[in-house]
C-alpha cells in the first residue's frame, strides 16, 4: 500500500463537446475547448510550474509562475488563464521562462520561512517543490527588510507579523507561511459556498482573513475543510498532521454520517488515522468535505468506547464484563426463553442505517431464518419511510430518481422540508454553485433555514405552518392545473391517463387553491402561485426533499403529492430533473434495500409472495414465515401489552431517537432482554440486558450505499479495537442461538444478496473495485448502474397520479400548547450526536437550544440565553432559548442531538398513516421561563448515572 | 391513546381518511390491502375482535374494509 496521489490538472475539466488540437512541447494534444494550456499539458503528462492553480477552483492568474510561450504571440501569458486554440505552439520551457520563473520564486521565499525541516507540510508542500522545480538556488534579497516572517525585526515588534490562529479544533491558520495565492478564499467561494474568506489589505498588506479579521472560529466558517485541502504551504494545516507527522498510506473508504456518502482517503500511518482527506474521483462529493466527515472521526478512540461484551440480569444492576463466548450464549438462552414462554413472534430487531449492507443483511436474516419471524424494522421507519412507500406507489421503485451529478442541469431547485446545508452540507455546497451561476431556488419550510439565507443565492421562501405540507403542495398542483401549466404530452406518454383526469378534476376545486388554503397554511397566495409558475414553466425543475415532508401523520400523502407534481410537470427521466429524498443517515437507502422492514424481502418484494420466499429458503435453508412482523412502534406497544419480549439493537439508539420518550422506556423496561450492540453506552443501553461492542467503520470492510442508490466500499484501515467487525458479531450470535450462517469476508455477503436480489445482480467488490460505485438497479440491463431512473418509462409501467386530500394532523394547538415545535439538525452534530458529541465538534453546538420569534419570547418573559420549559401534551423538558426571527411567530424549533435535553420527550405518539412515521415535526407546545432541569430530566439522569455503571473485575486470589 | 384497540381503531381510521377521497369501492379495497400488507397478524387479530364487538368508533369505509379482510383470512 502506498500513499495515493492524486493528480492535480491545475484548472478545472471542461465538459464541451467540441475538441481542440493544438503542440505543447512538440507534441500533438487534443482536449476539449475551453481547456486551459496548464491542464492540456498536465493531461499530456507535462506539469507546469504552478502555486495559484489547482482543478478544484476556477484559474485565476495570480502566481505568475505557469507562464508560457506560445509561437505568434508576444510575451509570456499564464498558461491557466489562457485557453487552447486549435493549431497553438506552445513551449512550457525556455531560457526566459527559467529566469522568470525563477525570478519569481525568490520573491516569494525572500518573505517565507525556511524552517521546512521542523515545518507540518515537511514531505507535502508545493512552495518546496516549486522551488524545486525552477532550480532555485539563492534569495538575494535578504530577510532583513519588510517581511511578514518574525514576529521582531530589527529589535522592534514587527507589525507585519500576525500569530497562529489555533481558535478551530481541526486545523491552525499560520500567517507566517502565507504567499496570498487566494486558493483558501476561492475554495470557500467556489467549492464550499460560504464566502467566509477574503484578502484584506493590497500589496504587500495583503491577507488572509476570515470575515472582517476575526477568527477562524469566530468567523462565518463551517470548518469544511476545503481552505485547508487547497493550501499549497503548511499555512492552513490539520492539527492531526502537525501532531502527528505526514501520512505514509491511504486507503479509499466511504464517510459513516450522512446520507450524501462522500468518499475520503483516510491517509494513514500504520493503524494510526492521520487525517481524512475527500477524494475527488468520489462521485457523490466530487473532492468535498464537511466538517463531520473530514474531521469529527475520533469518537473512534474515543475513551467511553466500549469494548469488552457486558451483561446483566437485571437493568438496576451494573455491568459485568464477560467474554465474548458469555455474552452471546447469555443472550442465545434469553432469547430462546422467552420464544419458549411467550411464542415465536416474542422477540424481534433492528438493523442499522450506520452499520453495512452486508450487516443489515444479516441482522435480518438472523430474524426472519433463526427467530423465525418478520419482527424486523429500521430507523428508516421513522425517518423515510414514507418515501418508501410513496415513491413506489407512483414510480414503481422505493427510491430518490436521480444521481446528485444531476443537480448541474438543474434550472429550478424546490426544497421542501430539508436543509441540507446543515443535513447534507456537501450535496448543498454542490447546489448552491448551480445556484450561483443562476438557477432558481424554492423553499417550503416553516423555518428561514441556512439555504434560504446563503451568501448570493436568492431564495423564493414559502414559510408555510407545520403539518400543513399536503395542502401546500396540492395548492401548487392546483396553479399547474388551472393555470395550463401541465405538460400534457409527458402525462399522456408515461402516466395513466384516466388516473391523471381523476387528479386534475380534483386538485383544480376551488377548495384547494392558494387563496382558499392560505388561512391553514400561511403561505401568501402570490408567491405560492409565483412558485408553481416557476417550477412548472423554468426549465429543469427538481425536487429535493427531506424529513419535514416524511415525518407527518401525512408524511406518505405528501410524498405522493410531490410525485404528482414531478409527473404533471414533466419532471421525470433525464438529467437536472426527478424527485430526490435526502437521506438522513449513511445507508438508510441500503437498510431498506437490504431487507429491513418487516413486510418485505430484499428488494422490495413482500414476504408474502410465495415464489420469492421460497427462493430466500432455498439459499438459507430454513422455512421463512409468510405473515409481515412488527414495525418500530408496533414492537413497542406490543411490548407494553406483554407479546414482545426480546430485541436486539444493532447501531441505533431507539431510546434517544425515538418520539414520546416516555412510552419508549415503558416498552424497554417491559422487556426481558434487550441486546444492544454499538460502540458507546448509549441512552438505549440504559435498559438493557446485553452489551456488544461496536466497530467503526474504519474497522471493517463493507458498503454503504447513498441517498443517489449509490453503492460504495468501506474499506477496513485498522484492526477492530472491540475485536469484531460487526458482522462477524451477529454471525456468531446466531450461532449461539442455533442457526449458522457461515461467510470468510464482507464480499461473499454482497454475492448472496447479488444472488437473490434482482435489481443487485451486477453487484460485487470486484465490480465495484474496478468502477469505484455503482448505483442500482446494476444488473444484466444496466450492467454499469441507473444513475438516473425512470428514463423513457417509470419502473412501474405508467406513472400513477392518486389523489392527496388533505386532512389536519390531531396534533392540535390550543390554549394550553399554544405554539407549534418542530425539530431539525445542525451542522457540527449527527442525529443522536454519540459520534460527534464526543469529538471536538462540540465547539460548535454543545447544547441543543430552542429558537423562539422574538414576539413569542416577550409574551412570556423569555430572554435571549434563559433556561425555558418546553411541555406538551407527551411531557417536558427544560432547554435554553435562542431569540431569532428565523421562525414565524407560532413555531418554535430545536435539534436533538443531546440527551440531556431528550427532545423526544416532548414528541408524541401520532404517526404516518401508512407507515407509522412518527410525527416528529408537529408538536404543540407551550414555553415558560424556567430555572433548569425538569424533574423527568434529574430523574433520567439519575437513572442513566446507576444504569452505566461497570461491576469492577474482581482478580481471582493467588 | 394508550389502550391496544384504541390505537389500531385510530390508524386504522388513518388510513381510512387517506382513501376516503377515492370512493367507497376502492377505499374499501385499498384499506384492506394496506392492513393486509402492513399490520402483524397479532395487531390484524385484535382489530377483528375489536370488529367482532361491534367495531366502536371505525369509520363506514374502514368497518366495510376490515370485514372483507376477515372474511379472505
Amino acid at each position: 500500500m502506498s500513499l495515493i496521489q492524486e493528480t492535480d490538472f491545475g484548472t478545472p475539466k471542461s465538459k464541451s463537446e467540441t475538441m481542440v488540437t493544438l503542440i505543447i512541447d512538440g507534441n500533438q494534444i487534443t482536449v476539449p475547448e475551453g481547456t486551459s494550456i496548464m491542464r492540456a499539458a498536465m493531461e499530456a503528462g507535462t506539469q507546469i510550474p504552478k502555486l495559484c492553480a489547482t482543478d478544484m477552483v476556477d484559474a485565476f492568474g495570480s502566481c505568475r509562475l505557469c507562464l508560457v510561450e506560445i509561437e505568434g504571440r508576444a510575451g509570456t501569458p499564464a498558461s491557466c488563464t489562457t485557453p487552447v486554440m486549435p493549431g497553438l505552439v506552445v513551449h512550457t520551457q525556455s531560457e526566459r521562462l527559467r529566469k522568470l520563473r525563477k525570478g519569481v520564486m525568490e520573491l516569494y521565499i525572500s518573505d517565507h520561512p525556511l524552517d521546512c525541516l521542523t515545518c507540518a507540510a515537511n514531505g507535502d508542500c508545493e512552495l518546496q517543490d516549486m522551488a524545486g522545480a525552477v532550480g532555485l538556488r539563492d534569495v538575494r534579497y535578504g530577510y532583513e527588510g519588510e517581511n511578514h516572517v518574525f514576529a521582531k525585526s530589527h529589535g522592534c515588534e514587527n507589525d507585519n507579523w500576525m500569530p497562529k490562529d489555533e481558535s478551530n479544533p481541526y486545523f491552525t491558520y499560520d500567517p507566517s507561511k502565507c504567499i496570498v495565492c487566494s486558493r483558501c478564499v476561492r475554495a470557500c467561494e467556489e467549492v464550499q459556498g460560504t464566502f467566509a474568506l477574503t484578502i484584506s489589505g493590497r500589496g504587500f498588506d495583503s491577507r488572509v482573513s476570515p470575515g472582517m479579521s476575526e477568527s477562524f472560529l469566530g468567523s462565518e466558517c463551517v470548518s469544511c475543510g476545503a481552505c485547508v485541502q487547497a493550501c499549497p504551504t503548511a499555512t492552513l494545516t490539520e492539527k492531526s498532521v502537525i501532531e502527528i507527522g505526514q501520512p505514509e498510506h491511504s486507503v479509499v473508504t466511504t464517510c459513516a454520517y450522512c446520507g450524501v456518502g462522500c468518499a475520503f482517503k483516510a491517509e494513514m500511518r500504520g493503524e494510526e488515522v492521520v487525517r481524512m482527506v475527500p477524494w475527488k474521483n468520489g462521485k457523490a462529493n466530487r473532492g468535498h468535505s464537511c466538517v463531520k466527515g473530514r474531521f469529527a472521526w475520533g469518537y473512534t478512540t474515543h475513551k467511553e468506547r466500549i469494548l469488552k461484551p457486558m451483561i446483566r440480569e437485571r437493568i438496576e444492576d451494573p455491568w459485568q464484563e464477560v467474554s465474548w463466548d458469555e455474552a452471546f450464549n447469555f443472550a442465545a438462552v434469553k432469547f430462546k426463553g422467552i420464544q419458549q414462554r411467550y411464542g415465536r413472534d416474542a422477540v424481534g430487531g433492528i438493523t442499522s442505517s450506520r452499520c453495512t449492507n452486508e450487516e443489515t443483511y444479516l441482522v435480518q436474516k438472523l430474524i426472519r431464518g433463526g427467530f423465525g419471524n418478520n419482527n424486523v424494522d429500521t430507523c428508516a421507519r421513522v425517518c423515510h419511510s414514507p418515501t418508501g412507500y410513496g415513491l413506489s406507489q407512483t414510480f414503481g421503485t422505493s427510491a430518490g430518481t436521480q444521481d446528485f451529478d444531476s443537480v448541474e442541469d438543474t434550472d429550478v431547485v424546490m426544497i421542501i422540508g430539508a436543509n441540507p446545508a446543515s443535513a447534507h452540507p456537501v450535496f448543498a455546497s454542490r447546489l448552491k454553485k448551480r445556484l450561483r451561476q443562476g438557477a432558481r431556488l424554492i423553499v417550503l419550510d416553516p423555518r428561514r433555514t441556512e439555504m434560504v439565507e446563503s451568501p448570493h443565492v436568492k431564495a423564493l421562501h414559502l414559510p408555510l405552518m407545520p403539518g400543513t405540507n399536503v395542502a401546500v403542495v396540492t395548492a401548487l398542483a392546483h396553479v399547474i392545473v388551472t393555470e395550463g401549466l401541465v405538460n400534457e404530452s409527458f402525462v399522456r406518454e408515461r402516466c395513466d391517463w384516466s388516473e391523471f383526469e381523476e387528479w386534475a378534476a380534483f386538485v383544480a376545486q376551488e377548495k384547494y387553491s392558494p387563496e382558499a388554503t392560505a388561512i391553514m397554511t400561511g403561505v401568501d397566495p402570490n408567491d405560492l402561485r409565483e412558485a408553481a409558475r416557476i417550477y412548472a414553466t423554468g426549465g429543469n425543475g427538481a425536487i429535493y426533499y427531506g424529513l419535514g415532508v416524511t415525518e407527518h401523520s401525512q408524511g406518505s400523502t405528501t410524498v405522493i403529492a410531490i410525485a404528482n407534481l414531478a409527473m404533471a410537470t414533466g419532471n421525470i427521466g433525464r438529467p437536472g430533473v426527478g424527485v430526490n429524498p435526502l437521506r438522513g443517515q449513511n445507508n438508510v437507502q441500503g437498510s431498506c434495500d437490504m431487507g429491513s422492514f418487516p413486510h418485505e424481502l430484499p428488494g422490495y418484494r413482500h414476504i408474502s409472495g410465495d415464489a420469492v420466499r421460497e427462493q430466500f429458503e432455498a439459499m438459507w435453508n430454513v422455512k421463512l414465515n409468510k405473515e409481515p412482523g412488527l414495525r418500530i412502534p408496533n414492537m413497542f406497544d406490543a411490548a407494553i401489552e406483554g407479546t414482545f419480549m426480546g430485541l436486539y439493537v444493532q447501531g441505533e439508539d431507539i431510546l434517544q431517537s425515538d418520539p414520546n420518550t416516555k412510552h419508549v422506556v415503558a416498552a424497554l423496561s417491559a422487556m426481558e432482554c434487550v441486546i444492544v450492540h454499538d460502540l458507546f453506552l448509549n441512552e438505549t443501553a440504559n435498559y438493557a440486558h446485553v452489551f456488544l461492542p461496536g466497530s467503526t467503520f474504519l474497522e471493517k470492510d463493507g458498503t454503504f450505499t447513498n441517498a443517489e442508490r449509490r453503492i460504495q466500499r468501506v474499506r477496513k484501515v485498522m484492526t477492530p479495537r472491540n475485536g469484531y467487525a460487526d458482522w462477524e458479531v451477529t454471525i456468531l450470535l446466531a450461532k449461539a442461538m442455533g442457526f449458522e450462517m457461515h461467510y470468510n469476508h464482507p464480499s461473499e455477503i454482497m454475492d448472496e444478496i447479488a444472488a437473490l436480489t434482482p435489481t443487485f445482480t451486477g453487484v460485487s467488490y470486484a465490480r465495484l473495485d474496478e468502477l469505484g460505485s455503482v448505483q442500482w438497479p446494476c444488473n444484466e440491463k444496466a450492467p454499469e448502474g441507473t444513475p438516473i431512473m425512470h428514463i423513457g418509462g417509470f419502473v412501474r409501467g405508467k406513472g400513477k397520479f392518486i389523489v392527496t386530500e388533505y386532512v389536519a394532523t390531531d396534533e392540535r394547538t390550543g390554549p394550553r400548547y399554544p405554539l407549534l415545535l418542530t425539530t431539525g439538525r445542525i451542522l457540527s452534530q449527527y442525529n443522536v450526536g454519540a459520534q460527534t458529541r464526543r469529538t471536538e465538534n462540540v465547539v460548535w453546538h454543545a447544547e441543543d437550544r430552542l429558537e423562539i420569534h422574538p414576539h413569542d419570547a416577550e409574551q412570556r418573559g423569555v430572554r435571549d440565553g434563559d433556561w425555558v420549559r418546553l411541555a406538551s401534551r407527551a411531557g417536558e423538558t427544560t432547554l435554553r432559548a435562542e431569540i431569532t426571527d428565523r421562525v414565524a411567530p407560532g413555531v418554535v424549533y430545536t435539534t436533538f442531538h443531546h440527551p440531556d435535553t431528550q427532545a423526544n420527550v416532548i414528541t408524541t405518539d401520532f404517526s404516518d398513516w401508512a407507515t407509522n412515521c412518527p410525527e416528529y415535526k408537529v408538536t404543540a407546545v407551550q414555553i415558560s421561563p424556567s430555572n433548569g432541569p425538569s424533574d423527568w430530566q434529574k430523574a433520567y439522569d439519575e437513572q442513566a448515572r446507576h444504569s452505566r455503571r461497570i461491576a469492577p473485575v474482581v482478580e481471582a486470589a493467588e | 391513546m394508550s389502550s391496544s384497540p384504541d390505537k389500531l381503531v385510530y390508524m386504522a381510521n388513518q388510513i381510512g381518511k387517506f382513501f376516503h377521497s377515492q370512493g367507497h369501492d376502492r377505499a374499501v379495497q385499498g384499506i384492506s390491502e394496506h392492513i393486509w400488507k402492513f399490520w402483524d397478524p397479532r395487531m390484524r387479530k385484535q382489530i377483528f375482535a375489536h370488529l367482532d364487538a361491534g367495531g366502536a368508533g371505525l369509520d363506514p369505509d374502514v368497518l366495510d374494509a376490515l370485514q372483507k379482510l376477515k372474511q379472505q383470512a
